[in-house]
């Protein structure tokens, strides 16, 4: 881990992973198997690798999804300058401390229009640190701006959460939460999944857009095509519920030339017995 | 049973509190206690003579007595109807006592303030206060305490814009010609089964007269509560609303928690003349029984209202989370030209609760209109059916109908059905018909949780989305009250 925390000095850790476990709940299915991460203020890093490496189940544990139970391991959030045990949190309190997570398939949710949900979020959020919150003409007034700093329709606003959404409106409407949330940690779970190249470089520019020295993203990918529009300072390939191999954005390139078999053939013959955490970088 | 005749005409007793009935469901049904107060009733059993002394304690004039012995001798020549999609055992129409009153002190009470202390304090635990201190303002209450009416709140206000709002029993007595007009117009005694035991014994409810021009200044109210047990209920509400005129009028019920099942069977009737407009709501929270299905109230109601005046509209918007077994379908019969029918219905189903509910629309007048919005929840092992019928009569030119009818399943024990039944004879008519099943899912709550909100206010979210429609029908702080009845009653069935 070393090699991510030493690049930089005097700079907030925002989320800290140490040999994290970690299995389907009520099951026997270990699919996390000692994760090490460390993300700093203003980073963005890209976790790559092939089907099943466990990437989606790590973005779901990070937001707390009850499908998934941890084993061992901790995973630390930085909240007002302190370290707190983020696993201990309840996913409505990891999001109300800055967790945000992108999702994949997001989920539909009928007869409520995107104002009231959001609006509902974002004065949770506001509870949540003592701020005032906003009534219904105060927040579309809000949502307008946001839309048109993401150069989103201000459709969005009256249509039901995500309902009749086409794919490509889905993954936008994700970055639109992003945008009213204004989270600390962005997780982006495969969000370039199934994107077209218009649809693509609306929803990178977003994230582009969002990103400040005092935020962090974290951008869980099967492609290196997203990579090419936020670049990551960071790239990490998972294999088997473990990082296997860490670096700057050359490795992305390497994986798109090469693929994942080299990089884990690689992996398998240097470490015929592997010892967890001991490998990264 | 039919000691009846020789006994006394009333046996005096006290029911008892009864500390089991409290701790049954826990926190689940908050108005599941019973009011310690002494009663007047009559003993068990249904007869002739029960009927006459009914008549006889009410003061009512003969031509209610005949309507009522007419009525009972129908009955008997029918059987219960098996057609609804419920299962339920078999109603002992002889061991069920068919009055009960709280007794009355002297002449009883001349006005609200001087009821009895023990039933304004029911009332007050209700959230219906009733005193002239403490009264709901912009609602005029009516209070029925089993059999009979125990007073209603603003009449002052009312007469000043000759608005009748009284007890179905004092209309008898103090308008018996609009009541001579009006009663059974519209549900006749022989209409079914239930309407005409109804017929036969009901005992109090509301009558509201609207006369011609006058927007009620009110919202007009009816708080429904049965306390006693074995003991059917059966109200009866007329609501006549003159040319031009407009009232909108809501009713809640609740009952106390006891193990034995309990009948309520209740007769509506509304009649809009020209260029009228009724809006009747309820919320109907009566108790449901336990987690395993045992008690509750038998809901088996009439329901219909009748457009007879051209451009007149009849609106229905229900609420119903209670009662075992519910087995209703508010209707509007829209004779006069130009008139509207509309039905607006959330139903919650939990536990083992069964409901077999909708509505008819019969469009007989030209260009008449109907729109049928129904959204069904169902939880746990419950049965949540919708039945509705659209009927357009051959005369019913120009007629339109559009139905919504959707349902929600939480949890993979429930069932929902629909049943539609249309009937066109009139090629100029216009019917629509939408039906969706869908779920609320671990997903839709993780996703809201996900975004800073927690699981109770992700569900009111939820649900909210999933009866927007007809909430938005409903006067505001009855919709603020029945989302949370809605909240309340599916903490835990979600996950």
């Amino acid at each position: 881990m070393q090699n991510q925390t030493t690049q930089k000095s005097n700079v907030e850790t925002i989320l800290t992973v140490k040999g994290l476990m970690a299995k389907v709940a009520d099951s026997d299915k270990q699919i996390i198997r000692g994760l090490d991460l460390t993300v700093n203020a203003g980073e963005v890093h890209a976790i790559m690798g092939p089907n099943g490496s466990g990437k989606s189940t790590f973005s779901k544990i990070l937001a707390g999804h009850p499908d998934y139970e941890v084993t061992d391991g901790t995973v630390e959030l930085e909240v007002n300058f302190r370290q707190k045990n983020l696993l201990e949190m309840l996913p409505e309190d990891r999001a109300r401390n800055g967790v945000f997570l992108a999702y994949q398939y997001p989920v539909e949710i009928p007869g409520v229009s995107n104002a009231e949900f959001l609006r509902a979020a974002f004065n949770e959020i506001c509870k949540h640190q003592g701020a005032d919150e906003m009534d219904p003409l105060e927040f579309d007034d809000f949502l307008k701006l946001k839309l048109k700093f993401l150069g989103m329709s201000e459709a969005f606003i009256t249509r039901a959460v995500n309902v009749d959404f086409s794919g490509g409106e889905k993954k936008r409407n994700e970055i639109l939460q992003m945008a009213v949330l204004s989270p600390r940690l962005a997780i982006l779970d495969e969000t370039d999944s199934g994107l077209d190249v218009d649809s693509l470089r609306v929803v990178s520019d977003g994230v582009n857009k969002l990103r400040t020295k005092n935020n962090a993203v974290l951008l869980i990918t099967h492609y290196q095509r997203i990579l090419n529009h936020i670049i990551p300072d960071r790239v990490h390939v998972l294999y088997k519920g473990q990082i296997i191999k860490s670096g700057d954005k050359s490795l992305a390139i390497q994986i798109e030339e090469h693929g994942y078999d080299a990089l884990i053939k690689e992996y398998q013959t240097s470490n015929a017995t592997p010892a967890s955490g001991s490998l990264h970088g | 049973m039919p000691e009846t005749k020789d006994k006394p005409i009333i046996s005096s007793k006290k029911t008892q509190l009864t500390s089991n009935d409290m701790q049954l469901t826990g926190r689940e049904y908050k108005y599941g206690f019973v009011t310690d107060v002494e009663v007047e009733e009559f003993p068990k059993g249904l007869d002739e003579g029960i009927i006459r002394r009914l008549s006889a304690i009410k003061g009512e004039p003969e031509f209610v007595l005949e309507f009522r012995l007419k009525a009972f001798r129908h009955w008997q020549t029918m059987t219960e109807p098996k057609w609804a999609h419920v299962a339920y055992n078999a109603i002992g129409y002889q061991n069920l006592r068919y009055y009960s009153a709280p007794k009355k002190r002297g002449d009883g009470p001349k006005s609200l303030d001087e009821v009895d202390k023990e039933i304004l304090d029911t009332f007050n635990r209700l959230g219906i206060p009733l005193t002239e201190q403490k009264r709901l303002t912009g609602v005029a209450v009516d209070a029925v305490f089993d059999s009979v009416s125990v007073g209603t709140t603003h009449q002052d206000v009312l007469k000043e814009h000759g608005v009748m709002f009284c007890s179905i029993s004092e209309a008898i007595r103090e308008h018996p010609e609009l009541v001579k007009k009006y009663m059974g117009s519209v549900v006749p005694y022989k209409d079914n089964y239930f309407a005409a035991l109804n017929s036969a014994v009901f005992t109090d409810g509301s009558f509201v007269y609207i006369p011609k021009g006058v927007r009620c200044p009110l919202e007009l109210s009816t708080y429904f509560r049965i306390n006693a047990a074995e003991t059917g209920q059966f109200e009866r509400t007329l609501i006549i609303a003159d040319e031009g005129s407009h009232v909108s009028y809501l009713e809640g019920c609740t009952a106390p928690m006891r193990d034995e099942n309990q009948l309520h069977a209740a007769v509506v009737e509304l009649v809009a003349l020209d260029n009228a407009e009724i809006k009747y709501s309820t919320v109907q929270n009566w108790y449901a029984g336990d987690k395993e299905g045992k008690g509750g109230i038998y809901n088996f109601v009439t329901k219909r209202g009748i457009c007879t005046g051209h451009h007149s509209k009849i609106s229905w918007t229900q609420v119903e989370t209670g009662s075992a077994i519910t087995w209703k379908y508010p209707s509007v019969i829209l004779k006069g030209d130009y008139s509207t029918g509309e039905f607006y219905s959330v139903a919650l189903t939990n536990n083992k609760m069964q409901a077999d509910t909708g509505t008819k629309m019969i469009h007989i007048g030209r260009h008449t209109r109907s729109r049928i919005v129904s959204k069904g929840i169902s939880a746990d092992q419950s049965i949540n059916s919708y039945r509705g019928q659209v009927k357009i009569m051959p005369s019913a030119e120009g007629a339109r109908n559009h139905s919504q009818c959707d349902s929600l399943l939480v949890g993979n024990q429930c069932s929902a059905n629909t049943f539609p039944y249309i009937e066109v004879k009139n090629k100029t008519a216009t019917v629509e018909h939408e039906a969706t099943t869908s779920k609320i899912s671990s997903e839709q709550i993780f996703y809201l949780k996900s975004r800073g909100i927690n699981e109770e206010g992700a569900i009111s979210l939820l649900l909210n989305g999933f009866c927007k429609e007809v909430f938005k029908e409903l006067p505001l702080e009855f919709s603020v009250e029945a989302v949370r009845l809605l909240e309340m009653k599916l903490e835990g069935s979600v996950g």
